[in-house]
């Protein structure tokens, strides 16, 4: 098992690799020169541009400049904003724990949606509460989040006053406020996923239920609630964490729009000011380090995977 | 084509889904209006009016106007074209790359299947809007390139459904017995595996519509699809978002259009589905 582990986990060399290198090729579809927009007022000046040429190494081959950059990236650098003038590096640590304080939020509500409403879906096949669960998911999915998000808004903050249309508070500094400022935005980026969550944990269960071993424990006559939560149900939970881990690329997307809406200063609301800003470094950090998030985040779910199989852990 | 035809056997399975059909039919509803929008809009949807700024519904103007005194209505009519444009066009463009890239991965094995699968991996670990994000924002924002951004986005989910359902198809006798009198690798991927990977692919392209219908949205709504005035349900709503409070209407009723379009396209891919693989039910 343990060469196992240790595959997998080179598996994620070739890929980063890759996708370092789609990240490189993105800078290369920008029409115009970086150098005309660094230099901003003197891009009449030859001996300026030729300067910031030099530093960033725009006059060599593509090829070294790739291991230039690609050299600065494993050393921690991801080099600097053009518009906010500091490290891409400091700009993502001081927005990412906000972002992941709504990520946090929304993946437990959508697991506390998604998980028991595919259970009930499953035990009732074919029938009411089936029908009632897989149209409130299907039209969960097929709502766009900021749309949602700005419907949620004119419900409790235009119309009932309840809760703030926008803004942020960190869990630190006030834990109601920070509560109140994030439950909204963490429902509407949650909801997508608790959809899928719920088809996920639906047609797993639905074959868990399937099984021999089921029709053995009934015949045993253990009770339905035993049944279920103890032998179908651990059974199915297996392949919603892996699917459900592959939801997480779903939440950081999400992510842009809901912080868009909601005006929360997150890593969303950073890669968008950023695209309108031209600031190329930092919307490349952000889709090196969404990636990596997402590789890593798959890595963990499938570790996970192997903890809670016990017929993995013994092969 | 006679009745025992595979297609008319999958119409008529099709068919016999009401909730699809009723699925089909809206969408129809929709590509019908966004064809004859100069017909169907009562308004001009550029054209502004001082006299008419966030009046409320009304029987003049059904969905009322914007912030510009524009029909909201004929807006939302011609906002079809771009939703409907951007999702079929970003679907043929993401199809045209993972379906021929998948054919190829799962027919010739080896090196080439390794890389282009890694290739792949490598495309889905950067979270779906964010890589559209970037593509739009370096390609430069306008709904072309949004589409170009989805469709690329997108492709690795075709190349991944083609190269599973090539490698089913590709296990089977006949395709041994074409190999075997001497057709070749190319004429066999393209005349006897290509056809028969239709199916899963189609399935994967209606549900890839309602999601690049969305990402258009998107996109639109951050500023990186359609630009004003040209209308479009994502930049729409961006405009509504700030007159929340003061006309709610503006953001009702571009967000129903996607709701309705998204779920219409995700019903038929359901009942495509179905109606392709009578074992799954």
């Amino acid at each position: 098992m343990k060469s196992n582990i240790a595959g997998r986990i080179a598996q994620i060399v070739p890929t980063m690799l890759l996708v370092s290198v789609l990240v490189f090729c993105l800078q290369q579809l920008m029409p115009g020169d970086p150098a005309l927009v660094l230099a901003g007022e003197e891009r009449g000046d030859p001996r300026v541009l030729a300067q910031i040429r030099a530093e960033l190494w725009l006059d060599q081959p593509l090829i070294a400049q790739y291991f230039h950059w690609i050299g600065r990236v494993l050393h921690g650098d991801l080099g600097f904003s053009w518009h906010i003038r500091q490290p891409v590096v400091a700009l993502v640590m001081q927005k990412l724990p906000v972002t992941l304080q709504l990520g946090g939020m929304a993946f437990v509500i959508a697991v506390l949606i998604g998980v028991p409403t595919g259970i009930v879906a499953a035990v009732y096949r074919n029938r009411f509460w089936d029908y009632v669960a897989n149209a409130v998911g299907l039209a969960g999915l097929s709502t766009p989040n900021f749309w949602l998000g700005i419907m949620m808004i004119l419900l409790f903050s235009v119309n009932l006053g309840w809760l703030p249309p926008s803004g942020f508070v960190p869990l630190s500094e006030d834990w109601h406020q920070s509560l109140a400022t994030t439950i909204m935005p963490a429902f509407v980026l949650g909801n997508a996923i608790a959809a899928v969550l719920m088809r996920h944990t639906r047609s797993a269960m639905l074959s868990a239920l399937d099984q021999d071993y089921i029709r053995t424990a009934r015949a045993k006559g253990l009770s339905n609630w035993h049944v279920l939560t103890r032998h179908a149900l651990r059974n199915a939970l297996m392949p919603v964490v892996t699917l459900g881990a592959l939801e997480l690329g779903a939440l950081l997307s999400g992510a842009v729009l809901t912080e868009q809406v909601f005006s929360i200063p997150g890593f969303g609301k950073m890669t968008v000011d950023a695209v309108f800003n031209r600031d190329f470094p930092v919307v490349q950090g952000v889709v090196l380090v969404t990636a990596f998030l997402f590789v890593m985040l798959n890595l963990a779910a499938d570790l996970l995977y192997v903890v809670i199989n016990p017929r993995l852990r013994r092969s | 084509m006679s009745a025992r035809h595979p297609a008319i056997l999958v119409a008529r399975r099709f068919l016999r889904r009401p909730i699809a059909v009723m699925g089909l039919a809206v969408i129809l509803l929709f590509v019908l209006g966004a064809i004859f929008a100069p017909l169907v809009a009562p308004y001009d949807p550029i054209a502004t009016s001082w006299s008419a700024i966030r009046k409320a519904p009304s029987m003049a103007h059904w969905m009322g106007t914007d912030e510009n005194g524009r029909d909201v209505f004929s807006r939302v009519i011609y906002g079809a074209r771009a939703s409907m444009l951007a999702g079929v066009i970003s679907v043929l463009i993401a199809g045209g790359i993972g379906v021929p890239v998948g054919v190829l991965a799962g027919f010739a094995g080896g090196w080439t299947d390794a890389l282009l699968s890694r290739l792949t991996d490598a495309i889905l670990a950067c979270p779906f809007l964010i890589l559209a994000i970037a593509l739009a924002a370096f390609l430069g924002p306008n709904l072309t390139n949004a589409m170009i951004a989805i469709g690329v986005s997108t492709a690795p989910r075709f190349m991944r459904v083609a190269r599973a359902a090539t490698l089913e198809v590709a296990a089977l006798d006949f395709i041994d017995a074409a190999r075997t009198v001497g057709t070749t690798p190319f004429k066999v991927a393209v005349r006897h595996i290509l056809p028969n990977i239709v199916p899963p692919v189609l399935v994967q392209g209606t549900l890839a519509i309602a999601a690049a219908i969305i990402a258009e949205a998107s996109l639109s709504f951050l500023g990186l699809g359609q630009q004003p005035p040209d209308p479009s349900w994502g930049s729409m709503l961006n405009a509504a978002h700030r007159f929340l409070s003061q006309a709610p209407w503006l953001a009702i009723f571009p967000g129903l259009a996607i709701f309705l379009c998204v779920l219409s396209f995700n019903l038929v891919g359901d009942g495509l589905r179905d109606a392709l693989d009578p074992r799954g039910q």
